[in-house]
């Protein structure tokens, strides 16, 4: 392939300066003008080491060694550093409110300009342009930490804007973000392509948001090497897929689709198979009514200041439950999940947890309802327990899972929850290798991938054997394989009754894993019911699967291979 | 709550520093308690009409408070150890001689009442200065002040806007990591849990910093300039220095007026070489910089009068008198005419 277009990659290797990994090897590819080209591959591949090359961030700032040659419009990033391409190359990070240099959103659109010494009048005039462009005119005057993490995604690609690039460098751009908010990043991402023929470059790891809108993709492999061609010619045979192309594979769809469109189109035969025999089969999701209860509130509320964050929610979670909590960024997920924690504020209402270990054994033989075996067991309130009491009753995995690390190694990390706990030594690092197997004891936990620390802390926070798991946002930076990995764990652990509840913008996991869903708006409990029924009945929390089957009640493609299986 | 005349953001910042500059440079002047008290009752007032609802404008309360606090234990001081003399009686207290290693301190005596006026006025004359910097902090938003600075010192403030934005995420960062490391359910020893949790902290700070770092470098930080240059260094090391002693000269009193104002003539002149040859090797410009407008020269020129006034009556010899007292405050307060004034301009 000789290498013409905008972007140029010929025969480029790269290493970190501390490592012998090659993280990219003999790469050699060009993006044409005006293309939206996705960077997928698993975690920890080296797809933001890609997009740091295209600006010259790497070698230039993280250090590093680099061979062959990127040229971005003809410019060498050899020769030129970062700064000498900010006209050129728009880089948007993976946390955008880490990248803000200034307070206010207007100051922040402009800084790009002003240090490309551009005239007051120029500046203003693009200012503008971008707000009109990007539909910030409603914060324009505010403080940035004051924006939702929509608004900041906005206002962090905004801000490149101004300084009219050709090129965008986005890393992980809706990572962060509800679906809706997902939608208008990428809507207003889709109006740079098309509008303006701006070629945007965008790494994503949940592909069922953006597949449609992708012109071609490269694909970044563990070991380094790249493979860039037109998105069906690249999700053939990859496991990194998302439930539509899972889904068209089961089918056997060619050419294959990439819209809940396309997918329609083709889903006629299968869908009238399936609705055929469904009615019969579909067995009642397992049902917990009647498990015993492991935590009630009633009338929990959580106040900061001025802001209500809960307003009176009550909830009754069952052992052997797998219960996601979902709603817009803000609307009071993580503020439920630590107040039941106990740790977290609350303003008002009740929340006691029950002992459900008693019952283990006694369950089966036990012909009393739950509600009577419940009376006979008194709660406790979380807030009552002091911290090592209330490790042994409800754990929680916290939004950033390395806040609670800070030992040297992995094995030190375990060797201090065993402890911390009085669990047999080395009860943490059985769990560990049950869910991340491979995990060398000796590497230091800022070394690890997002999933790798994500297993530490749960098989930190697990080692107290807690009949109650809480997690927010566990999904973040997983990659397919191990958010896969995620949900056989915490099927296991419900399996041996521990209630489970995880608060997810991510719509696929959760209609993997969930029995039950609840969906929060302002600080309210909405909807609270079987997640086959609040799944495909809601517009924005539908999974890829339902919204191409629908009517039929199907959430995910093991779903429908598993109905065909029975049928035929 | 903003105050009655609160103008968000569009006063020149310059303006109000120029303002509680002059009134700074006349409560070192004028002594004398009822002047400067006119003059702090003068700041306090323009501050109430005139601020704006920034956290920084809120914060002026807590400026007054260390105000109050500087003149009690100025006070107090006197009281305890002060030299006592002067005349008028008003607390008859026992002297308490210290022994001789003490150096002949005595503690307590008879407070008379022109040594406790004078313990007050010195003890206000500090606590006005200080009202002056908090009243200007709370006039002003301290990062459009940064904003207006001059384009050699633009790297010098970025590094403050960044500093400024930083402190309050190292402050939620530690209270994130302190709640997390509560989760996992041990009772830590005091100087492991010091570590468990200065540990995250500082990594997350210093992952932000090289993102930010990172973000600026690829949004043109720093483009086309070269190191800071031999000349602007010498420039600005002489300013300096004649400012310092020029400023001291003029503050002195007892120093010839021809050399403290020659010395601070050639500090203002080096620096402002200085800052002219910086500027053309950076080619940064200023998005919407502030105007200056009427009502920031007459903001302006309230504190230059109020200073030049001070002035006058140290020399015509009768600074403490009533009706200079009161000139000040008039001075002082024309800051909050002008706005309603121009506005309709």
């Amino acid at each position: 392939m000789t290498p013409d277009g905008i972007i140029r990659f010929d025969r480029v290797g790269f290493r970190y300066a501390d490592s012998d990994r090659q993280v990219l090897r003999d790469v050699t590819l060009a993006v044409p003008e005006g293309a939206l080209c996705l960077v997928i591959g698993p975690t920890g591949s080296g797809k933001s080491t890609l997009l740091q090359l295209v600006n010259g961030l790497a070698p230039h700032f993280t250090g590093g060694e680099l061979a062959g040659t990127v040229t971005v419009d003809g410019r060498d990033t050899r020769t030129h550093p970062p700064r000498d391409l900010a006209d050129l190359v728009g880089v948007v990070g993976q946390d955008p409110a880490a990248g803000f240099v200034t307070g206010r959103v207007d100051d922040e659109l402009a800084y790009g300009m002003e240090q490309l010494g551009l005239s007051d009048r120029v500046m203003r005039t693009r200012v503008e342009e971008v707000i009109d462009l990007l539909g910030l005119d409603a914060v324009r005057r505010r403080s940035l930490s004051e924006l939702s993490a929509g608004e900041q995604q906005r206002v962090a690609i905004a801000s490149v804007l101004t300084s009219h690039p050709r090129i965008l460098a986005l890393d992980e751009p809706t990572s962060a973000l509800d679906p809706n908010g997902a939608e208008e990043v990428l809507a207003a991402i889709l109006r740079l392509v098309h509008d303006l023929g701006i070629t945007v470059l965008m790494a994503e790891q949940r592909l069922e948001r953006v597949i449609q809108y992708a012109d071609s993709m490269v694909l970044v492999g563990a070991d380094g090497t790249v493979r860039l061609g037109l998105p069906t010619e690249i999700l053939e045979g990859s496991p990194l897929a998302p439930p539509i192309v899972e889904l068209g594979r089961l089918a056997g769809w060619n050419p294959m689709p990439r819209s809940i469109r396309d997918a329609r189109r083709l889903v006629g035969p299968m869908r009238d198979r399936l609705s055929a025999h469904l009615s019969n089969q579909l067995d009642d999701p397992a049902s917990h009514a009647s498990a015993p209860v492991a935590l009630t509130t009633k009338g929990l509320q959580v106040r900061y200041g001025a802001v209500r964050a809960l307003a009176g929610v009550d909830l009754t979670l069952r052992a052997g439950e797998v219960t996601a909590v979902m709603g817009r960024n803000g609307s009071g997920k993580s503020s439920l999940l630590w107040a039941l924690q106990g740790s977290g504020v609350r303003t008002g209402g009740t929340v006691l947890i029950y002992d459900t270990t008693v019952y283990d054994t006694a369950a089966r033989e036990a012909t009393q309802t739950a509600e009577v075996r419940h009376q006979r067991q008194p709660g406790v309130d979380p807030r009552s327990l002091n911290p090592e009491e209330a490790i042994h009753r409800v754990a929680l995995v916290p939004q950033s899972p390395s806040d609670l690390l800070y030992l040297e190694s992995v094995g030190a990390e375990c060797r201090a929850a065993d402890s911390a706990v009085g669990a047999v030594a080395g009860t943490a690092q059985k769990l560990l290798d049950r869910l991340a197997p491979g995990l060398s004891a000796s590497r230091h936990p800022r070394d690890l991938s997002e999933g790798e620390r994500l297993a530490l802390v749960l098989a930190i926070q697990l080692a107290g054997q807690p009949r109650v798991l809480l997690l927010d946002e566990p999904t973040r930076g997983l990659d397919y394989d191990a958010k896969r990995r995620l949900c056989e764990v915490l099927n296991e652990l419900a399996a041996r009754g521990t209630a489970v509840l995880l608060s997810s913008h991510d719509v696929e996991f959760v209609a993997r894993i969930a029995d039950r869903v609840l969906v929060l708006a302002r600080g309210e409990l909405l909807t609270d019911g079987p997640a086959r029924e609040v799944l495909t009945a809601s517009p924005s929390f539908a999974p890829q699967v339902a919204r191409i089957l629908h009517p039929l009640p199907l959430l995910t493609v093991d779903a429908v291979r598993a109905a065909l299986a029975a049928e035929s | 709550m903003p105050g009655l005349l609160a103008q968000p953001a569009t006063i020149h910042p310059m303006a109000w520093w120029g303002w509680a500059f002059g009134i700074a440079i006349a409560t070192t002047r004028s002594p004398g308690v009822i002047s400067t008290g006119l003059l702090v009752a003068a700041l306090g007032l323009v501050v109430a009409v005139c601020r704006g609802d920034s956290p920084y404008a809120r914060a002026f309360p807590a400026y007054l408070a260390l105000a109050a606090t500087i003149v009690a234990i100025r006070v107090v001081f006197y009281i305890l150890v002060g030299i006592k003399g002067g005349t008028g009686s008003v607390l008859p207290l026992p002297r308490i001689p210290m022994p001789d290693w003490a150096g002949g301190i005595e503690l307590l005596g008879p407070v008379s009442g022109s040594g406790l006026m004078s313990a007050v006025s010195a003890g206000l004359a500090l606590a006005a200065l200080l009202l002056c910097f908090g009243a200007a902090i709370a006039l002003t938003d301290p990062l459009r002040t940064l904003r207006s600075l001059p384009a050699s010192l633009h790297l010098l403030g970025t590094a403050t806007v960044i500093a400024m934005m930083l402190a309050p995420q190292l402050v939620e960062s530690w209270q994130r990591v302190r709640r997390a490391q509560k989760l996992r359910g041990q009772r830590l020893r005091k100087a492991h849990s010091v570590s468990a949790t200065t540990t995250p902290v500082l990594q997350d700070a210093l992952e932000r910093s090289l993102k930010i770092a990172a973000s600026m470098d690829s949004r043109g930080y720093a483009r086309s300039r070269s190191g800071g240059s031999g000349a602007v260094l010498t420039l600005m090391i002489a300013a300096l220095v004649a400012a310092a002693l020029g400023t001291y000269a003029l503050m002195d009193g007892t120093t010839p007026r021809w050399l403290s104002i020659s010395l601070l003539a050639g500090g203002a002149t080096a620096a402002f070489v200085g800052s002219v040859v910086a500027s053309r090797r950076i080619h940064a410009t200023t998005y919407r910089p502030d105007p200056w407008r009427m009502r920031e020269a007459l903001i302006a020129m309230s504190g230059v009068g109020v200073a030049t006034l001070a002035f006058v009556s140290a020399a015509v010899g009768s600074p403490g008198t009533a009706g200079w007292s009161a000139a000040f405050l008039l001075c002082a307060a024309i800051a909050t005419v002008p706005i309603p004034v121009v506005m309709a301009l």
